[in-house]
């Protein structure tokens, strides 16, 4: 069964194609990840699952309802926390829970119990009478969450949720979203942390508006089309000048005292040659991918003419 | 179906926004409170030392007497420049020089005797530029005044002073007093806060960034607009009854005697306020932008509703203008109810305009609304 279903999903703004011809298939109970740079078209992507934007072209069903024409009977059934803050930074965590809790009808008599079960899930009971504008980035984050989830929606867009959190927050926010997960939600999250992308069951990789690859971290980590290494050695620098020459180098990218090198694979380059190449002065390995590779085997042609920047890419 | 439920959340949440903005707290009482004090002090401030001239036609001995008592009473102060003639009086008049003028005429001691036994006329005219309500009332308290007028023949004699003058406005014919501002402040207060309440409503929501989550809940547009206007509605009848309260307090405002008829009408212009709110604010991208659009309502509500110039007087395109506010239709009914005692039966027409704008404002407001970015 399929939660979000979209084939062709486009939309432009003026003469700019923000997303091209995106097909989805979240499966219900699924993790789903939106992975990629800033102005990708995440945001955009969501915005249109969501009924707000309405697609240039392309089919959208979500939850069995056509978007954007059944938005409004999805609206109950779904939790969305934006990107930005959009609650009300001059009301307090408790009335901000109240308001939105009113919002979604739930009666009286269960609003006040939902709402303190949410406030200690979030640990947010000693800040209930702070207002929502003086919280930390972290704290703000999970009040989002416990407001997108008041109403037990079965299907979570979280865009960026942690984009302000510490590492360590950050982990506890997903021991949440696992939570969420294991009680049936179905969560589809936006993110350029490769970290939070491991986590998630499923991710599709989009740049410029468009879904280079999709499958599990692991699937997407084996079908790589790149050998990866590590050499060390002198003058790495110079080094990672020389070897981008090659057209046999997908990327090479200095991390610490090592130099990482993605290689295609269908130049059929074993260790043996590489480190023939490179000479005695350099050592050589072959290493496992990771997803971060992943990231740039997928994304890297659009960047082949500004290489050296491949790293700035979180 | 509406949900009262949500109608409620949105309601409760702007109470509690609007309770934490101080100023926009203090600004509820202080508008009203500043505004009738300013307005009502203006108008009831002893005019003194009204520059005007003396156009004698009689050369008596009376007649300068009469000056001498008009003088001592400050409230005119005659110039040095002596007129012949009422035509270089005005002339002076227009220029600016004079706000009044004192005409006595040939026959002044005769009518003076003539009113001493019995038989009326005015014994003298007073011209006063009327361009200044403020001038004129100055010169009409004049005919309260009792002067003690000698006549050659009747020596010492006392007279009501009413007897004494005829008082004509020169420019404008319709004399107002704090009994008729007070009305037509009510709808000026009401047109400036109600309207800059509600234009920010919505705007203010998207310029903060609460709209996006905001749409992508089951709100319904009317759900949000009516919630969002209610706690309006509390803070329009505060504002009124200060004004009403301060008005009878300090200037003696008549309260109105037809109480249901009275809030019926403002309740009515409450609401057609905040729609036309509620209207600005679907248009507007920015709160600032909300603020312009207020102004330009702002101004012709005040010019043109008939609170500064009467509406009879104003240019027919001026009218019709008039005809597409609010307010000019509340200080016609306001006025109504409260110095001429009328009931609402007696004006429907008003009422149904004010109506008219509510359903149709609601209807373009919620049909401007959409729960979509784009
Ligand atoms: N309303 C709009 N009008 C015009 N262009 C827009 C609009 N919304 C988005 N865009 C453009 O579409 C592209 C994708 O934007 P989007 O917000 O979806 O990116 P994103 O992947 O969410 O980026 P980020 O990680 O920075 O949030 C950007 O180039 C942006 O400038
Ligand atoms: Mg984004």
């Amino acid at each position: 069964m399929l939660a979000i279903e979209a084939q062709g999903m486009s939309r432009r703004f003026g003469d700019y194609l923000a997303v091209n011809a995106v097909d989805l298939a979240v499966p219900v109970g699924c993790i789903y990840g939106f992975l990629g740079p800033n102005g990708c078209g995440k945001s955009t992507s969501i915005r249109m699952l969501t009924g707000l934007l309405a697609p240039s072209a392309g089919q959208i069903r979500v939850l069995g309802l056509h978007l954007p024409e059944q938005a409004e009977a999805l609206r109950q059934q779904i939790g969305y926390m934006t990107q930005k803050f959009s609650l009300y930074d001059n009301l307090t965590v408790l009335e901000n829970l109240q308001f939105v809790a009113g919002i979604y009808r739930i009666k009286s008599k269960e609003q006040s119990m939902r709402i303190r079960e949410l406030l200690a899930l979030y640990q947010l009971e000693d800040k209930q009478k702070v207002r929502a504008g003086s919280l930390s980035g972290g704290q703000k984050q999970r009040l989002a969450l416990a407001a997108a989830t008041i109403h037990r929606p079965s299907l979570l867009f979280l865009d960026e949720p942690t984009s302000a959190v510490d590492p360590e927050n950050r982990r506890e926010f997903w021991e949440r979203l696992f939570d969420l997960s294991d009680a049936g939600t179905t969560i589809l999250v936006s993110t350029h942390y490769m970290d939070e992308a491991e986590r998630c069951h499923r991710i599709a990789i989009l740049e410029r508006g468009e879904k280079r690859a999709d499958g599990s971290p692991s699937e997407l980590m084996t079908q790589m089309p790149a050998d990866v290494y590590e050499i060390s050695g002198p003058q790495l620098r110079q080094l990672r000048q020389q070897l981008l020459m090659l057209p046999e180098v997908m990327s090479a990218a200095q991390i610490g005292q090592r130099l990482r090198l993605l290689v295609y694979k269908k130049y059929g380059w074993r260790t043996e040659q590489l480190q023939r190449r490179l000479g005695a002065e350099y050592s050589c390995e072959a290493v496992r991918p990771s997803l971060e590779d992943v990231f740039v085997a997928n994304t890297g042609e659009a960047y082949a003419g500004s290489r050296p920047h491949l790293r700035d890419i979180p | 179906m509406l949900d009262l439920g949500r109608i409620y959340a949105i309601f409760r949440k702007e109470l509690w926004q609007l309770s934490r903005d101080r100023i926009t707290f203090a600004m509820i009482v202080m508008i009203p409170l500043v505004q009738l004090v300013l307005f009502g002090y203006a108008i009831n401030t002893d005019v003194r030392h009204v520059p005007a001239a003396i156009v004698d036609q009689s050369g008596s001995s009376a007649a300068r007497l009469l000056a001498a008592d008009l003088q001592a009473s400050q409230t005119v102060r005659f110039v040095e420049q002596e007129f012949h003639d009422v035509a270089t009086a005005t002339k002076a008049m227009t220029a600016g020089e004079i706000n009044a003028i004192l005409v006595i005429p040939v026959d002044f001691e005769r009518r003076l005797d003539d009113r001493l036994r019995g038989i009326g006329r005015p014994l003298a005219q007073w011209i006063t530029d009327g361009s200044d309500p403020m001038l004129g009332n100055a010169i009409n308290s004049l005919k309260q005044m009792p002067l003690t007028l000698r006549s050659p023949s009747h020596k010492d004699s006392s007279l009501p002073a009413s007897a004494v003058f005829e008082v004509v406005n020169y420019y404008n014919p319709e004399r107002r007093s704090a009994v008729n501002i007070v009305p037509g402040l009510i709808a000026v207060i009401l047109t400036m806060t109600m309207i800059l309440f509600t234009s920010a409503a919505i705007v203010r929501e998207r310029e903060q960034g609460n709209m996006e989550f905001l749409i992508n809940t089951p709100i319904r547009p009317l759900e949000l607009m009516i919630g969002k206007i209610l706690p309006y509605i509390a803070i329009g009848i505060i504002q009124v009854s200060i004004l009403l309260g301060l008005g009878h307090a300090l200037f003696a405002v008549p309260l109105p005697e037809q109480w249901l008829s009275f809030w019926l009408v403002t309740l009515l212009f409450i609401l057609a306020s905040l729609t036309l709110g509620l209207l600005i604010s679907t248009k507007a991208q920015t709160q600032l932008q909300a603020m312009q659009l207020t102004v330009f309502i702002l101004l012709p509500s005040i010019l043109l509703s008939g609170f500064m110039f009467p509406y009879v007087a104003m240019p027919l395109p001026a009218q019709h203008i008039a005809e597409l506010l609010p307010a000019t239709h509340y200080v016609r009914l306001v006025r109504a109810v409260v110095l001429r005692d009328a009931n609402w039966s007696e004006l429907l027409g008003d009422i149904s305009v004010l109506v008219g704008f509510i359903v149709v404002g609601m209807t373009l407001a919620t049909m401007q609304f959409r729960k979509r970015l784009d």
